[in-house]
């Protein structure tokens, strides 16, 4: 079939985005005090209260989002092999050994690697790796670190869980005035949590438009859309680049302008994505005439902060998010997930790197089948690891699938 | 007017030539490097032995990993859909397909009209498959098409506990140096062949009406190994290697009519 019949126009504001996180790594690798000195840097997990950083004035970086970049530039095996000739294993997470490794050589998808960090801030609610490798990290740049532990939640969330992480967003207040040597602010947080949340009831609502059939763009869309809420949330550029993007997208739904040429199949991703392999993927689904209309990765940055009681609400927050809940809020999520976007079916990607993400994916599918009566698919691979993926099995095994649909 | 369907694999290509429900002609072939001119030579050499030419054809189907590049095809169907609708077509009543191919191995869930429900393959790992037992057949110093027949003279079969290719070839090097058997080496390895496959197909809901499909049909020492693993008998079909090319051959009909 020829590219341009199933290829989705252009998103126009992929440009400002481009820009936004350009300017974003500029200013990280460029800050200058005048006294020589530079703007506090902090490296922060994905899922970590990214709100303190920027309240504080302190630049955040997110090798996460560093490892999804050099995967989706294919360089993250070359880096992971530096961390694997140490010593760390190839089972280890691809994102820590590719970080690891650009750390060591100074490399990576931004010249000369990422800007390095004054200190570090390690968030638990994605998973235990992180805790390993921040230390890792902490040894190799000699800078402190705080752990923000999260309590896993198996079946309700106690209270005493949301006061023990209350607890610690004053202690990380009290870390980062010392690290900083400026006294915090409550009034500049409760300013950019409001941000903060506004920027997530946009990107919410820029989610909600792929309820619409058809769907103005795929999951493969929002990964690459979902980068400014991840690390710059909390901020106005970012409102204001959501409330572009919100706005192409309820333009594209008045005019029924789908992301996949004559949708016929409504597909849910599951699963961070195969960053070398997007292009690719989003080609094969669209072929096939499937739109992956939502995720249960991009919506991980959809929280609820309320602004009343932003501590409270956010140590609840950073608690509750997916990857920290027992499969069976999982379950319900995913269920959920699957009738608002009306959905045919379900692609898992079976992460290699991501244990947390990855384990029980075959309950749930067995689940979902059972609550909802749609099938899943699950792809194995890895998010930036293309050393263990295979492009002819998986396309095997999607087109199947589509065919059994 | 007859159809055609075309299965290139990895190993073998494929053709049937198919005029309503009767198969008028068959063919297989090495695939080698280039899968176009395998699948062309396949179908090229199923229509020669019916005297018939590509145009008197009615519709041609492609299936199989190269599938892609077979240019002269109508449409392009996954061998997992093909294989079930084969299998159907020759063996009604089977509800679980196995397919065991050159490269890869496959569990299909099929219901009654041979429509896909579920299906499970192998990772990318060659184990239990018709490369692995290439391998263990040259590290054995046998045929491939001896392995089955070897395997049933076996009375006690040696541990092969590895299911990965490299580390089981060493193991049956190993076996090899301590002076075991070969017929029980050989059915030492249909039986860790047969626990992998068992283990794969868990994964989706199985039933007693099994078929097993693609070359590996071929060893009767894989098949027993799995009817003992599965507790059930397995059906081997006439030319379980042109099960997918049938599939195929059926859709290109529906095509045509």
């Amino acid at each position: 079939m020829a590219d341009e019949k199933i290829k989705s126009p252009k998103i126009q504001a992929t440009e400002q985005m481009k820009q936004l996180i350009t300017e974003y790594y500029i200013d990280a690798k460029t800050t200058k005090l005048p006294e020589g000195s530079h703007k506090p840097i902090c490296w922060i997990t994905s899922g970590g209260p990214v709100e303190f950083l920027i309240a504080a004035d302190v630049i955040p970086i997110y090798p996460e989002n560093h490892g999804a970049m050099c995967g989706a530039a294919r360089i993250a095996p070359g880096l992971a092999e530096v961390a694997e000739k140490m010593g760390f294993s190839r089972d280890l997470c691809s994102y820590a050994r590719a970080d690891i490794g650009g750390a060591l050589t100074e490399s990576g998808a931004i010249p000369g690697g990422l800007p390095k960090p004054d200190f570090l801030l390690c968030c638990n609610n994605i998973c235990g790796t992180v805790v390993k490798w921040y230390e890792e990290l902490a040894r190799i740049f000699d800078v402190p670190m705080f752990l923000f532990d999260t309590p896993f939640i198996h079946v309700e969330k106690p209270e005493h869980a949301t006061e023990y992480v209350r607890q610690q967003c004053l202690e990380l207040v009290k870390f980062l005035e010392e690290r900083t040597g400026s006294g915090f602010s409550l009034e500049r947080f409760a300013e950019v949590a409001m941000l903060s949340v506004e920027a997530v009831d946009l990107w919410k609502g820029v989610l909600a438009t792929a309820e619409s059939r058809p769907s103005p763009f795929t999951c493969f869309d929002a990964f690459i859309h979902m980068a400014p809420i991840v690390t710059l949330r909390g901020t106005q550029k970012v409102v204001d680049y959501y409330k572009l993007l919100k706005k192409e997208m309820e333009d594209r739904v008045a005019q029924g302008v789908g992301a996949v040429h004559d949708e016929k199949y409504r597909l849910i991703w599951d699963n961070i994505p195969i960053w070398y392999e997007m292009r690719n993927l989003g080609n094969l689904f669209a072929e096939n005439r499937a739109c992956l209309v939502a995720d249960t990765y991009t919506t991980a940055w959809a929280v609820d902060i309320r602004i009343e009681d932003p501590l409270t609400s956010m140590a609840d927050a950073y608690t509750k998010v997916y990857l920290n809940i027992s499969i069976d809020i999982m379950l319900e999520q995913l269920v959920e997930l699957m009738e608002r976007y009306e959905a045919d079916g379900l692609v898992m990607h079976s992460n290699r790197s991501c244990k947390p993400y990855s384990l029980g994916q075959y309950d749930l599918s067995r689940a979902v089948a059972e609550r909802t009566g749609k099938p899943s698919l699950i792809i194995e691979a890895d998010m930036t690891d293309s050393r263990v993926y295979s492009e002819a099995q998986t396309r095997e095994r999607v087109e199947a699938f589509i065919e059994s649909l | 007017m007859p159809v055609a369907g075309v299965d290139i694999g990895s190993l073998t290509a494929k053709a049937v030539v198919l005029q309503g429900r009767e198969v008028l002609s068959t063919s297989l072939t090495q695939t080698g490097h280039n899968s176009r001119v395998a699948g062309r030579r396949a179908l090229d050499m199923a229509l020669d032995r019916m005297g018939l030419d590509e145009g008197s054809l009615g519709f041609i189907v492609a299936t199989g990993y190269g599938r892609t590049a077979a240019d002269f095809a109508g449409e392009r169907i996954t061998e997992i859909t093909c294989h079930a609708r084969g299998a159907n077509r020759t063996h009604p009543e089977a509800r679980t397909v196995i397919d065991l191919g050159g490269q890869d191995s496959k569990a299909i869930a099929i219901d009654e009209r041979g429509k896909v429900l579920d299906f499970v393959m192998n990772d990318k790992c060659s184990a239990g498959t018709g490369r692995f037992l290439e391998v263990m057949a040259s590290a054995l110093e046998v045929e491939l098409d001896d392995l089955g027949s070897l395997s049933l003279e076996s009375t006690s079969p040696a541990s092969i506990s590895s299911v990965c290719t490299v580390f089981a070839e060493s193991e049956v090097v190993s076996r090899v140096a301590e002076g075991a058997p070969k017929v029980d080496i050989i059915a030492g390895i249909h039986q860790a062949i047969a626990s992998r496959i068992y283990a794969m197909a868990a994964r989706i809901p199985t039933n007693e009406a099994l078929i097993i499909t693609g070359g590996v049909a071929r060893n009767i020492g894989v098949v027993r190994a799995l009817e003992q693993k599965f507790d059930t008998r397995i059906v081997v079909p006439e030319m379980p290697q042109h099960m997918g090319a049938l599939g195929a051959a059926i859709i290109a009909g529906e095509h045509h009519e």
